[in-house]
């Protein structure tokens, strides 16, 4: 193969060339073996991209090969555009989640956009219709400038995609902590449904059929962002030109078109070209057929003229897929297409000698064996040893806070905490997502767990977005435990079973050792987790260097958890409906204060070890939570997280659709009053029943082996709200504790005048 | 019967009217193209929400030109029943057939939760089945859905009674606190001079469901017995053939 013929300059790959392609010289070294000779520069290209962190996870694959990917209901484990499960009456749910930190970090409108429209596609490439959108977003405190100009601009970004595509947003979660100060956490993800008679995958089958490239026109847009997501971001560098932007008008054409080409078979397999663009998706189409693929990059669709091979191969403009269809429809499915009003190009063929070939015009530009390319990423195995800084917070004395404090001191500090930002009211961000088209969302946002409809088979699917950072930086595999065990909670509480999750592993710089350290904790305990809840992974997403020159974000593993709802009908909500219902507290409270809301936000201190998790006893109060739903015990339950018992019967009592309801209650313990109101003992609920149902209530939680107490009793819309413990009682106005909680996101955002970046 | 809905590039809640008129009163409900000329024989038309043409330009600004939408205004002038909800709203604004205009939500924000609406007259064929006065509770979703329109216009619109639909509060009162968009005088929906075609932008064909609430039903109900009560008018007949089965075993 020859690198001139086009008479084009050639480019001389030299060691740095090399290295701005962010590869070692070993790894260099590997690619001369696979190649049997240089490189060209579109070969280089296609290597850093494939074997950038993004698309190779080559500092993470040994531990996620741990994670138990199988179970009865796993129709389409990871690997794929998007993970399957299988719910019943040939009804299958495609789910997965995706990062977009880096672009977000730095044009937070675009960047954000763009993670829901690539998230959309992974969904719907397999066939599904996607019907709901949960985002999980973490920022700096919203004292800065910075993290509310970031805020307004990623909530606008993820709610103007959505909402023109048309697939509701129903929930997720918003943290606000100055770990993610530069470099926030915005995570997407999507759930589908589809029929499993047309679940369709990523394949590059049959030789000779044809390669085409559908939707948007390729341009010079996003090149490199693969390799863009797998550094840190530093402080002078201007990014944005690797960012890419967001066409939703596009996207639901291209939603529809595919749709419709997935329900007339006219497809061998489809792909995004999401990150690292044509180069990915056209290896790793064939790479999982064990085929080749044979392209002419001066066929494909491109905005601009005198566009290399190089950009061609890594350019990663939106809206974009890469299908291969059955012999004999290229016409019809040019026919799809166009009725959409999209283009559609063949540009190459599926081919049997496992190469990755290039053209450009007459000339091979890049002849690649693809298995090793996609499969053998040299991965990393590193050593880990916990920053000494960590074991300092997690072991610092904070016995002093479990001190006696007045019935004052309670009251202000539920007031400090439902004034915090990522225990207040999300309804700022939420009102600007359209929660409710498509007539699925059963529950939406302000809940523990988002429920949707499953067609029309009576079922429901419940989903949520769980990951409590600081926990996780404190005690890596515990934190990830807790993250796994509180995402299944909240989807017990609602009623369903879960089932699977798709997770997203947003981590600073993998070559450290204290962030390999945390990685390695987090995933083992996340299999831990996985295992003991019977929740296996179907996929997800790994992100590194979530980091700048101020440090790395607290390891930030999110768990999106799906469950299975038999009967809709006995869906559970989270807040209190009903005055004069009894209020029951399934779980022990302990003593801990550790790591808590509480501890930050009332003392500004980040420290002591997260509490106890037991995943045994977990799994037992997800299994009395299925049950006491299927047998309609229950009026409402919402799990006791962040903020401790006494902020979850606040928002028991707060967010109720027709408005607030009292709450009458005391908890008998000899806990420390601040521990008995604000420590975050896991594995306990706030649940409402019928006063008749209690006597069952109680009878199934003792044959769960779990400990159960009443402790009061829902109260009328103009009553106060009352909480005793350990001999302390908070007695607040409704109204008051109302006014904070719903007014501290957008107390904090209208102050947002004269934004700047 | 057949109801059409029609199809623009970029609608969204086009299945979801589907299944309003399908599902939630057991009528006939068929998808019209944006690309054709022909209306099918349908009854009534329904211009759905979403983003027709992604909202390029104005909303609906583009939609208003497809091809369809020669037909519908034709369907309409000549006294056909429309419904356009949210952006099948503003593109009846942009057509002409409905007068004023939407623009962006006071707040400058997207708007997304469930509101109460207050319904201002009944003799539209999208209103006959509730009681004036009626407060609805369903859900709006959209950035520009501020309804302005000349003085002049408003005094017409409120002295021929073509208000039809009035963001109010709990109590039925329409004050500036229950409006979501900054809509002149709490606006949430009109129809034409001749009350055949009517726009709102709430939409009452999220809540025609026991899941999901009921109070939108009763749009599509009245069409329904609209329909059925002009085809009684013109085709007094109609029965006939009815009667004939069932005399003949």
């Amino acid at each position: 193969m020859s690198g001139s013929a086009t008479g084009a300059p050639v480019i001389q790959i030299t060691p740095e060339l090399v290295a701005d392609h962010g590869l070692s010289p070993d790894e260099y070294e590997q690619i001369l073996e696979i190649l049997g000779r240089e490189p060209t520069f579109p070969e280089l290209g296609v290597f850093s991209a494939m074997w950038s962190e993004h698309c190779g996870y080559k500092n993470s694959r040994p531990h996620l090969e741990t994670l138990p990917t199988e179970g009865p209901l796993v129709v389409q484990g990871p690997g794929e555009n998007a993970g399957v499960i299988d719910a019943g009456d040939g009804w299958g749910v495609a789910f997965k989640i995706e990062s977009h930190n880096h672009p977000s970090a730095v044009e937070p409108y675009q960047g954000a956009a763009t993670g829901s429209g690539g998230i959309l596609r992974d969904v719907f490439t397999m066939g599904a219709r996607p019907i709901a959108i949960l985002d999980s977003l973490h920022f700096g405190s919203l004292d800065s400038p910075r993290s509310r100009y970031l805020l307004d601009g990623v909530v606008r970004g993820v709610g103007d995609y959505g909402n023109c595509v048309g697939v509701p947003t129903v929930g997720g979660e918003a943290i606000f902590d100055p770990s993610y100060e530069r470099n926030p956490i915005i995570n997407v993800m999507c759930v589908g449904i589809l029929r499993l008679d047309d679940l369709m995958r990523g394949k590059a089958e049959g030789v000779g059929n044809a390669v085409m490239a559908v939707g948007a026109r390729t341009g010079r847009d996003g090149i490199h962002g693969a390799t863009f997501a797998s550094v840190e971001l530093d402080e002078g560098s201007d990014s944005r030109p690797q960012v890419q932007v967001g066409d939703p008008f596009t996207e639901k054409l291209l939603l529809e078109a595919s749709l419709e080409l997935i329900g007339r078979d006219l497809l061998v397999g489809i792909q995004d070209m999401g990150a690292a663009g044509l180069t990915s998706s056209g290896t790793e189409m064939a790479a999982r057929s064990g085929s080749g693929i044979d392209i002419d990059v001066a066929l494909v669709p491109v905005r601009e003229p005198g566009m290399t091979p190089y950009e061609i191969l890594l350019s990663e403009s939106q809206e974009r897929m890469l299908l291969v269809a059955k012999p004999g429809c290229e016409s019809s499915v040019a026919e799809v297409l166009s009725k959409w009003d999209l283009e559609a190009a063949v540009v190459g063929r599926v081919t049997d000698d496992g190469f990755f070939r290039v053209r450009d015009g007459g000339e091979v530009v890049v002849e690649i064996p693809v298995q090793p390319l996609v499969n053998e990423c040299p991965t990393y195995t590193r050593e880990g040893v916990e920053d000494p800084e960590v074991r300092r917070l997690r072991e610092l004395d904070i016995a002093k806070y479990s001190a006696p404090i007045s019935d004052q001191e309670a009251a202000d500090a539920l007031l400090t905490l439902l004034d915090s930002p990522s225990l207040a009211s999300c309804r700022w961000i939420y009102e600007q997502y359209d929660t409710t088209v498509g007539t699925n969302t059963v529950v939406g946002p302000g809940s523990d767990a988002a429920v949707l409809r499953l067609a029309d088979s009576g079922r429901g699917i419940a989903a949520s977005l769980d990951c409590n950072g600081r926990y996780v930086y404190l005690e890596p595999r515990r934190g990830a435990k807790i993250a796994m065990a509180e995402a299944a909670r909240n989807v017990a509480c609602s009623g369903a079973r879960p089932v699977a999750i798709t997770n997203c592993l947003n981590f600073g710089n993998p070559l450290k050792p204290g962030t390999y350290y945390h990685f390695a904790e987090a995933v083992a305990g996340l299999g831990e987790g996985c295992r003991a809840l019977s929740t296996p992974v179907t996929g997800g997403n790994v992100s590194f260097y979530n980091e700048t020159p101020d440090g790395a974000v607290y390891p930030t593993p999110v768990i999106g958890m799906i469950g299975l709802l038999e009967h809709l009908d006995r869906v559970v909500p989270s807040c209190f409906r009903t005055p004069g219902s009894a209020v029951v507290l399934v779980g022990e409270t302990g003593d801990e204060l550790g790591a808590s809301e509480y501890l930050a936000a009332c003392h500004g201190v980040v420290g002591g070890a997260p509490p106890q998790i037991d995943l045994e006893e977990a799994r037992r109060l997800v299994d009395f939570l299925v049950e006491a739903a299927e047998r309609r015990l229950v009026l409402s339950a919402h799990d006791c997280a962040e903020g401790g018992l006494a902020v979850a019967l606040a928002e028991c009592s707060l967010g109720g659709p027709d408005g607030p309801l009292a709450v009458e209650a005391e908890l008998r313990t000899d806990v420390p009053a601040a521990a008995a109101l604000y420590g975050e003992s896991q594995s306990r609920v706030v649940l409402s029943c019928d006063p008749e149902k209690v006597e069952e209530i109680v009878a199934l939680a003792a044959e769960r082996g779990l400990p159960v107490a009443v402790i009061g009793s829902v109260g009328s819309p103009d009553g106060r709200f009352r909480l005793a413990a350990a001999g302390v009682q908070i007695d607040l106005e409704l109204d008051r504790i109302h006014d904070v909680y719903r007014s501290a996101l957008p107390g904090r955002m209208e102050k947002q005048a004269g934004l700047t970046t | 019967m057949k109801i059409g809905i029609v199809r623009f590039p970029g609608s969204n809640c086009d299945q979801d009217c589907h299944r309003a008129v399908d599902e939630g009163v057991g009528a006939e409900a068929v998808y019209l193209w944006h690309k054709s000329h022909d209306l099918e024989g349908c009854r009534a038309i329904l211009l759905p929400g979403g983003f027709s043409y992604g909202d390029h330009l104005r909303a609906g600004a583009i939609a208003r030109f497809s091809p369809i939408m020669r037909e519908v205004i034709a369907f309409a002038i000549d006294g056909g029943p429309v419904l356009g909800i949210c952006n099948g709203f503003q593109v009846l604004c942009e057509a002409g057939l409905l007068p004023g205009a939407l623009v962006r939500n006071d707040s400058l924000r997207f708007r997304s939760h469930p509101v109460r609406v207050r319904v201002e007259q009944t003799d539209t064929p999208f209103t006959s089945e509730y009681e004036e006065g009626d407060v609805l509770r369903m859900p709006i979703a959209h950035g520009e859905g501020q309804y302005v329109a000349d003085q002049s216009v408003i005094d017409a619109l409120e002295s021929e009674r073509r208000v039809i639909f009035r963001y109010v509060d709990e109590l039925g009162q329409h004050t500036e606190e229950a409006n979501p968009n900054g809509s002149v005088r709490n606006i949430a929906g009109i129809c034409d001079e001749g009350r055949q075609v009517v726009g709102l932008m709430p939409h009452p064909e999220r809540v025609v469901s026991k899941l999901l609430g009921t109070d939108g039903l009763g749009v599509f109900h009245s069409l329904i017995r609209s329909l059925q009560a002009t085809e009684t008018v013109k085709a007094p007949a109609a029965d006939a053939p009815d009667v004939a089965e069932a005399s003949a075993p």
